[in-house]
């Protein structure tokens, strides 16, 4: 469905991706890891065509983005769903006209048309509409811009694909579990994509089918759970030493559960 | 030979900066003519950038109007050619105090305005979201600041040097002791084809000048809210002296072509 090869990216002149290659098949959820810095979330402004690789092909559907006029992007991305980190949401617009932001944009529906789907939406993403439908964004607490983003990119093009950056940073424990299992509830429960940019050990282990670790700009691994904590590569290990301990106990509820 | 390089270096920068902004221009302005045209964020950035700049236009066209009456009236005296106020008066307003002042005006306040605001969506990652929503953020957003500055600019121009002139006359009654008839006919005396022409040229170019500097440097900023802050003095910066310079060559090229008319 999506496949990056031999990805070279750079800003001006400094090196930021050299020669990625992966794949996310329909249906799979890949968790993209690394050291801040390491040109994680590049990879998602990359296949989001917001970016344009300076060598490689950015394949969606066989289609290359990297090549694609910016027309012709416009209705690739009807098919990806982006949660931005920190949600991005628009601090200008209410809750409702965030969520229904797509909507009014591009179609005819009436307001109150687009406030009812708006209010299913927020349902769904495990939010009381009732309570927040009217604020802004900056009244919100940061779960619930997470949760009202998902809802947005979710309500907006009804995507085949969903790409997270970074959607637990800086939330509590709490907060992090809910935007969690929304995301394992929309992975079982539409089918959809999921490519998740996360440095949080816990949460990439309870999301992914599949571990992709950048280093430096390089891909340094690709594969599953076990594959990667039985992995050799120094620079994996060094990435994993700081979380030994919650890696040890996490996978092991994994593999038990 | 380092100093060599440094100016090299600026140089380069210079001319890459120059070309970027060249080609944002022109999509911004390739951009008026597209759909979908975003009528009601027009209208606000007309009621935003129009009536919120009245006040200041208002204030500065009045004291500035009285401080060139009460200079040039003390020495017109001294010639005996008080009853030339008028005249003096219209020309200076209308062709160069009017336009600069209004166009300074409103890159203080609405080009530093415009560059915080885009450069802070951008930080924020809104302009992002909106290209990935399939919106031109050019159009959804630069277009209405723009259309606004082409409307609103020459609009408070016209009210700036209005203002400058009732605010000339009142030194003119109450201590140069003039007439309001000589004053009032030395003015409309001025009121040529030839100054009005130029009384509207210039806030129409200025208009484009503060539009593509303040959105430029908006979608340009990198660096956080440290970069937005750099981002909104450049634009302020930038759009004053390109504005002042812009305003010479207008002068200069205008006074040759239809000097007759002046």
């Amino acid at each position: 469905m999506i496949e990056l090869k031999n990805v070279h990216f750079s800003y001006g002149e400094k090196p930021v991706l050299q020669n990625i290659t992966f794949s996310v098949s329909s249906s799979e959820s890949v968790v993209i890891m690394g050291p801040s810095g390491s040109g994680k979330s590049t990879i998602l402004r990359l296949i989001l065509g917001l970016e344009c690789p300076q060598h490689g092909e950015i394949l969606f559907d066989d289609e290359n983005i990297a090549t694609m006029k910016e027309k012709h992007k416009r209705e690739i991305r009807k098919a990806i769903g982006m949660v931005f980190q920190d949600g991005a949401l628009f601090d200008s617009l209410s809750v409702w006209e965030n969520v229904g932001y797509y909507l009014l944009e591009h179609t005819r529906l009436s307001d109150e048309e687009i406030g009812r789907k708006a209010v299913e939406m927020l349902g769904f993403v495990g939010l009381n509409a009732d309570e927040i439908i009217d604020k802004l964004p900056e009244h919100l607490s940061g779960g619930m811009q997470r949760r009202v983003a998902i809802g947005r990119a979710l309500l907006s093009t009804n995507p085949r694909v969903m790409l997270y950056d970074e959607p637990t940073t800086g939330l509590d424990p709490q907060s992090a579990e809910n935007v969690c299992n929304l995301i394992r509830k929309l992975q079982s429960e539409k089918s959809i994509s999921t490519i998740v940019v996360t440095h949080q050990i816990a949460d990439a282990i309870g999301l992914a089918d599949r571990f992709v670790v950048i280093y430096a700009g390089e891909l340094v691994f690709d594969g599953n759970l076990e594959q990667l904590r039985d992995s050799d590569d120094q620079r994996v290990r060094d990435f994993l030493a700081p979380f030994k301990s919650s890696f040890g106990e996490v996978a092991e509820k994994k593999f038990v559960g | 030979m380092p100093l060599l390089r440094v100016f090299n270096r600026w140089l380069k920068n210079f001319a890459s900066e120059t070309q970027e902004l060249f080609f944002f221009s022109l999509k911004m302005i390739l951009a008026l003519f597209r759909r979908p045209f975003y009528i009601p964020e027009t209208m606000e950035q007309l009621y935003i950038l129009g009536f919120g700049s009245l006040y200041l236009v208002v204030l500065t066209g009045i004291f500035a109007g009285q401080g060139f009456a009460l200079a040039f009236s003390t020495e017109l005296a001294d010639f005996g050619a008080k009853n030339y106020l008028g005249r003096i008066i219209a020309i200076s307003i209308i062709r160069e105090l009017g336009p600069v002042l209004t166009a300074l005006m409103i890159a203080a306040r609405v080009a530093s305005g415009i560059t915080a605001e885009i450069g802070a969506m951008k930080t924020s990652n809104q302009i992002d979201a909106m290209i990935a929503f399939g919106i031109d953020p050019i159009r959804k957003v630069a277009v209405p600041r723009f259309i606004a500055l082409i409307l609103m600019v020459p609009a408070l121009t016209i009210i700036c040097d209005f203002i400058s002139l009732l605010g000339a006359w009142i030194i003119a009654i109450f201590i140069s002791h003039i007439t309001s008839t000589v004053y009032w006919s030395a003015v409309f005396e001025r009121l040529v084809f030839g100054n009005l022409f130029v009384g509207i040229l210039k806030p129409i170019v200025f208009s484009f000048i503060i539009a593509f500097v303040a959105c430029y440097k908006g979608f340009s900023s990198e660096g956080g809210t440290k970069g937005v802050g750099r981002a909104t003095t450049e634009s302020v910066v930038l759009s004053s002296i390109t504005i002042l310079v812009v305003n010479f060559f207008i002068t200069k090229v205008v006074f040759s072509l239809i000097k007759g008319y002046l």
